[in-house]
């Protein structure tokens, strides 16, 4: 097991320089940062020749990055335009992101679960059906414009929530947006669930279980879907990564100042920095949740070892 | 690991180690004040793009906080845009060269030092200096000694410049390197207000929270997110904050601050989203404001193509403007929050101050069958397609270049005959058309610095002036410009400026579109809201409650 | 309500994500799973026996009986029917619009109206069905094909080329999708819908080449597998002959479900400004350009978005139908 870990972290070695490797290249092909800092006027020579000096922007693309990787080992993530600290930035965004993909993740796993265990025993009923037209419908609809309708409606028409979110983004106003950056996963958990409950309802096992008596509640719950979680902790740990990655849209439409708002401006702007920056520690959530997932299976299914 | 054994524990440890990688050491800076204590207004903001210093501040949005936290020696006032003495005594010449500048007495920095005629003049050198990156250095570039502490190739040689000479406590005198009649209507711009000791001794400080001598001082600064300002009991002016302080919220979508103007969310929205402005009637009643500001729009063209430099050019140029039926698209895409434009400059300057209703005259005015024809004199779109260049990601660009875009279609009877051609980010944008690298026309947009007809002209038409991404050129223009800048007599410099633009509608150098307005909804708590000139609200005036 | 007893219904599971098992699949040197059971013989014993039937005659069988598959395929059918001849149905130009009439609800001719720059909405949404169809196909095949050679490349020689290709895969998987269009597409200034498809595939493949790998290390350990390379066979016929007929179907359902998201997705980048450019229509562009008209004019967001959402909805149910029809188990 502690060996497995082991080798596991020296893997990622390779992806996370390969990944920041691949954004940074990214980054650099969009151009010349520097020409929109003057406005709709055009940067004397003098003054984007100094500029691009003091971001090493004059020097070849691999040595920005070595140069880059070299400050990232000492936890300097660099400067963004506007002469805000990276980590700055990163101390405000990250923990708002971390709420509002804790929502998500929530209700992924409350509804999502719930609704699939639902359907998986009633497969074939009219709520069955209902759930299944139901989450190819969230599938299908893009989700600015799920996110769009419910400020609206619940926003502006209603007035039960705050159409944007404040600052300080504390759980009670991520509700509504968490929703709906959930919503296309929390789809996908329903289905999932669904199918694997559907699947081993009829394994040895759960007739064992019932054979042996035992109350039905209690088959569900300790033999049925235990063993039906599977495939969903591991959509779920994917998930994690993509949902604070994904946010770009819904932190827009609600105004949450989150990574996804960062990475946008960041782009916008042109700022390697800043998105290279945040890209980084996103590649490592993703990473480790990975890691979290292989390692949470053998805790549902006795029958993985690690070597 | 064998020992756990239900599912509940698996989803923790899955949040626990996420709590652990993403979050760490992430402080929560809780309790949201709100705009409910006092009287403290809200207002929508975007966070601004360079540091917060004077010189270095070339948009709005950063040029907002400044006119609030700073005072220069003149001020544009809010309502007609003329220079007034601000912290100015006197500003005196004799022949528009050597200006000798008394400061007021009494006014200080809310941090209590002094503001004396070494602020202004350390601010201005500070400004300058290539060294220090600053965006907007060019503004000095009229004062001799520029190019020294500014050389536009190679080793800065001077530290200070040479122009500027502190006489007295209160006193100082500036030499330029040429005459330039109107260079103290200029000196309301942001990058000429004073600048406290804190700024040089503890700059990173001062960047984290700047220190000003205007109405209001800096509070807290959350970057990326807000910025709380509160009025300076203090303040020496008579331009006094009426309510307690502003709140700036930075939002990233203006339809999202307009969303939450309606919700109650939000006090003070200073740019209605064009898609908003059917229901602002039906939303705001008459808490709306939508009024002249010194913006324009023109679309610009590559002279650096040969395609759109040649001998039928002018006309194709002309045949595109009557092509553009520019009422309905104000009318109908902006609600009359634009105005067709009939010259090249702004109706805020006032006939005084050059704008020159129908100077454009006929060949502004939107006629199909007359484009068609001009277009077909001068040979034809070149390339039998004209993409009109614009970026994405701000404002509301792909609106009207759609709209201009079917106009001139629906002219020449040709649904391919122009097609937008937008760019993902305003970088990308701005290095295309500072490289020469567009092949058609393109998105210009000007927003004046000071209102002077000469802000409208000389950096967008001049030979190789910093806004003239098109590269046009025209030697009479030039000279006209020239005399009109050394000019004494204000109302002859005037005229001088209308004939050069006079060349500039002869060959087109320009297509203007229109005149756009500032425009501004608030919600029930604010009353007296005005915007300036500039389309920034007049924050001191507003009175909440 | 009586209680359903486990063992009464027969199973037919069909989860448009059920081969997302394999999203996230272990390293299968490390990781030891017991084998999945082996195909349960199925219920449909009717055949005659003696006459050999593949599994792919069987799922034909099965999807052409299956309700959900018939209906989907029609409106697949009738989406590419519009989309070559979109002029059959909507004869007048997409772009033609007049300003004069921006926002105006339905009027004869105009059954949908009008949108913000005056463009008769039916028209656009026929006419954007060939490009948003263009998307989903192109984008899908590209990265099923590339997916599921680097998949199969590292699932089948194992060893340092699936430790370097899974590396590559996770690389690639790492960066966030929406992030990658904005960065990559905000420097296109192409106005056809490759750089699009192109993208897609770029950040597309791993999730493909991820379950292609898993279905072929799975394939590889059957008997006849083993049977076969035992008498052998060469690497390639080992691969394209026994491994590749059984580890197809995995990909083949992921894709038809990818497909669908891949339309949706072309419709976020064009919120963000950075999807297709004009002239394209696209109903990606017009669901961003009328969504923030959506309390003035609704119809014109309506339409697009409907069109988009039964055409995803299509295209999942086809994988879905196409799924059942492949699990021999739920036969």
């Amino acid at each position: 097991m502690g060996r497995y870990v082991v080798r596991r972290l020296v893997q990622m070695v390779p992806v996370f320089i390969g990944s920041t490797l691949l954004i940074f290249l990214m980054v650099n092909v969009m151009g010349d940062p520097v020409a929109g800092l003057c406005g709709d006027r055009q940067c004397d020579a003098a003054t984007a020749a100094q500029l691009k000096k003091e971001f090493g922007l004059d020097q070849p693309v691999w040595q920005q990055y070595l140069t880059y990787m070299g400050n990232l080992f000492t936890g300097d993530f660099g400067t963004a335009f506007n002469g805000q600290e990276v980590t700055e930035l990163m101390s405000t965004a990250f923990p708002v992101t971390f709420r509002l993909t804790v929502v998500a993740i929530l209700f992924e796993v409350l509804i999502g679960i719930t609704l699939g265990v639902v359907t998986g025993l009633r497969r074939g009923r009219p709520v069955d059906t209902g759930v299944l037209l139901l989450t190819l419908v969230v599938i299908s609809v893009p989700t600015f414009v799920t996110g769009l309708l419910l400020q609206l409606l619940l926003g502006v028409e209603r007035d039960w929530i705050r159409p944007s979110v404040s600052p300080a983004a504390p759980f009670g106003e991520l509700i509504v947006p968490g929703l709906v950056l959930a919503s296309v996963s929390l789809a996908y958990v329903t289905r999932l669930t669904r199918t694997s409950i559907a699947e081993n309802r009829r394994s040895d096992y759960v007739r064992t279980a019932i054979a042996k008596g035992l109350p039905r509640r209690r088959v569900v719950t300790r033999h049925l879907l235990r063993n039906s979680l599977i495939p969903v902790v591991t959509f779920i740990g994917a998930d994690i990564g993509f949902l604070m990655g994904g946010a770009i849209v819904t932190e827009r439409i609600f105004n949450i100042h989150g990574v996804g708002y960062q990475l946008y401006q960041g782009i916008l702007r042109q700022n390697t920095q800043t998105v290279v920056g945040f890209v980084t520690v996103l590649v490592l959530v993703f990473l480790l949740c990975n890691l979290v997932v292989d390692l949470l299976y053998a805790v549902l299914d006795p029958r993985i070892r690690y070597a | 690991m064998r020992g756990a054994t239900n599912a509940g524990w698996a989803a923790c440890a899955v949040a626990v180690a996420l709590a652990a990688t993403a979050c760490g050491g992430g402080g929560d800076s809780g309790g949201e004040g709100g705009s409910g204590g006092g009287a403290v207004l809200s207002s929508s903001w975007t966070d601004p793009q360079n540091p917060l210093e004077p010189a270095n501040t070339n948009e709005v949005q950063g040029g907002k906080v400044l006119s609030m936290i700073f005072r220069g020696l003149k001020q544009y006032d809010p309502k007609t845009g003329e220079a007034e003495d601000m912290l100015a005594e006197k500003i005196e010449t004799s022949d528009s060269r050597n200006y000798t500048v008394t400061v007021k007495d009494g006014w200080t920095f809310s941090n209590g030092e002094k503001v004396t005629a070494k602020s202004f003049v350390d601010a201005w050198n500070y400004g300058a200096s290539l060294k220090n990156n600053q965006k907007n250095a060019y503004f000095f570039s009229y004062i001799e000694g520029y190019d020294k502490v500014h050389p536009a190739k190679g080793e800065q040689r001077a530290e200070t410049m040479s122009g500027l000479k502190v006489t007295g406590e209160r006193t100082f005198t500036v030499r330029l390197s040429q005459k330039f009649s109107s260079f103290p209507d200029t000196l309301g711009y942001n990058a000429f207000v004073p600048l406290p000791r804190a700024f040089y001794d503890d700059h990173d400080g001062w960047l984290a929270k700047p220190v000003g001598n205007g109405p209001y001082a800096v509070e807290s600064y959350t970057k990326g997110s807000e910025m709380r300002l509160t009025k300076w009991d203090a303040y020496p002016g008579e331009d006094a904050a009426r309510n307690g302080g502003v709140t700036l919220k930075v939002y990233t979508d203006n339809n999202t601050a307009y969303t939450d103007l309606m919700a109650g969310n939000l006090d003070l929205v200073d740019d209605v989203p064009a898609q908003q402005l059917k229901n602002v009637e039906n939303d705001l009643g008459d808490r709306y404001l939508n009024t002249p500001a010194g913006i324009i729009q023109t679309l610009a063209f590559p002279y650096y193509d040969k395609d759109w430099n040649k001998a039928g050019s002018v006309k194709v140029r002309k045949g595109l403007s009557r092509a553009i039926n520019r009422e309905q698209i104000t009318d109908t895409i902006f609600q009359k929050t634009r105005t067709p434009a009939t010259d090249w400059t702004s109706p805020v300057l006032g006939a005084d101050g050059g704008y020159k209703e129908g100077l454009c005259g006929e060949w502004c005015r939107y006629d199909a069958a007359a484009a068609k024809k001009l277009i077909e004199e001068g040979g034809g779109l070149p390339g039998g397609q004209v993409k009109i260049t614009y970026n994405a990601d701000t404002g509301s660009h792909k609106l009207w270049v759609d709209a201009v875009c079917n106009s001139i279609n629906n002219a020449l009877d040709n649904d391919r005959a122009c097609v937008g051609n937008p760019i993902g980010t305003f970088a990308d944008f701005r290095s295309k058309s500072t490289t020469q690298k567009l092949s058609g026309p393109f998105r210009a947009g000007w927003q004046m610095d000071y209102p002077l007809t000469q802000n409208f002209l000389q950096p967008l038409y001049y030979t190789d002036a910093s806004s003239n991404d098109g590269k046009w050129s025209n030697e009479e223009f030039d000279k006209l410009v020239d005399e009109a800048n050394a000019e004494t007599d204000p109302a002859r410099a005037v005229e001088m400026f209308q004939k050069a633009e006079a060349v500039v509608r002869d060959n087109m150098a320009a297509i203007p579109l229109w005149y756009q307005n500032g425009s501004a909804g608030w919600s029930e708590r604010l009353s007296n809201v005005a915007l300036n000139p500039f389309s920034v609200p007049v924050y001191d005036q507003i009175k909440v409650g | 309500m009586p209680e359903p007893s486990f063992e009464s219904e027969g199973v037919i599971a069909g989860t448009a994500m059920g081969a997302a098992t394999d999203l996230a699949t272990t390293d299968a040197e490390t990781l030891h799973k017991r084998p999945s059971a082996a195909a349960e013989p199925g219920p449909g014993g009717t055949e005659p026996a003696g006459k050999p039937r593949s599994l792919w005659s069987d799922a034909w069988r099965d999807l052409r009986r299956n309700p959900v598959f018939v209906v989907s395929a029609l409106i697949i059918l009738f989406l590419v029917v519009i989309s070559l001849w979109p002029s059959a149905i909507a004869s007048g130009s997409p772009l033609k619009c007049d300003l004069a009439k921006a926002q105006q609800g339905s009027a004869p001719g105009h059954p949908f109206g009008y949108d913000g720059q005056g463009c008769d909405v039916y028209t656009r949404t026929v006419h954007g069905a060939r490009t948003s169809v263009t998307v989903g196909v192109c984008a899908t095949l590209g990265v099923a094909i590339l997916g599921s050679v680097l998949g199969a490349l590292a699932g089948f020689f194992g060893g340092l080329w699936d430790a370097v290709l899974s590396r590559i895969t996770d690389v690639f998987f790492a960066i966030p999708v929406i992030l990658g269009g904005l960065v990559l597409l905000s420097v296109v200034t192409s106005n056809s819908v490759w750089p699009v498809i192109g993208f897609i595939v770029l950040l597309g493949w791993p999730q493909i080449s991820r379950i292609a790998r898993g279905a072929v290390i799975t394939a590889k350990q059957n008997d006849y597998v083993q049977a076969a390379r035992a008498l052998g066979a060469s690497n390639s016929r080992l691969l394209l002959r026994h491994i590749a007929p059984n580890a197809v179907a995995p990909v083949i359902v992921v894709a038809t479900i990818a497909l669908g998201t891949y339309i949706a997705l072309e419709a976020t980048l064009s919120y963000l400004g950075v999807g297709l450019k004009p002239p394209s229509v696209s109903w990606g562009i017009d669901i961003s350009a009328a969504s923030p008209y959506i309390r003035n004019a609704p119809h014109a967001l309506l339409w697009p978005s409907g069109a988009l959402a039964i055409t995803v909805l299509a295209f999942i149910m086809l994988g879905d139908a196409v799924r059942d029809a492949l699990d021999p188990k739920l036969r």
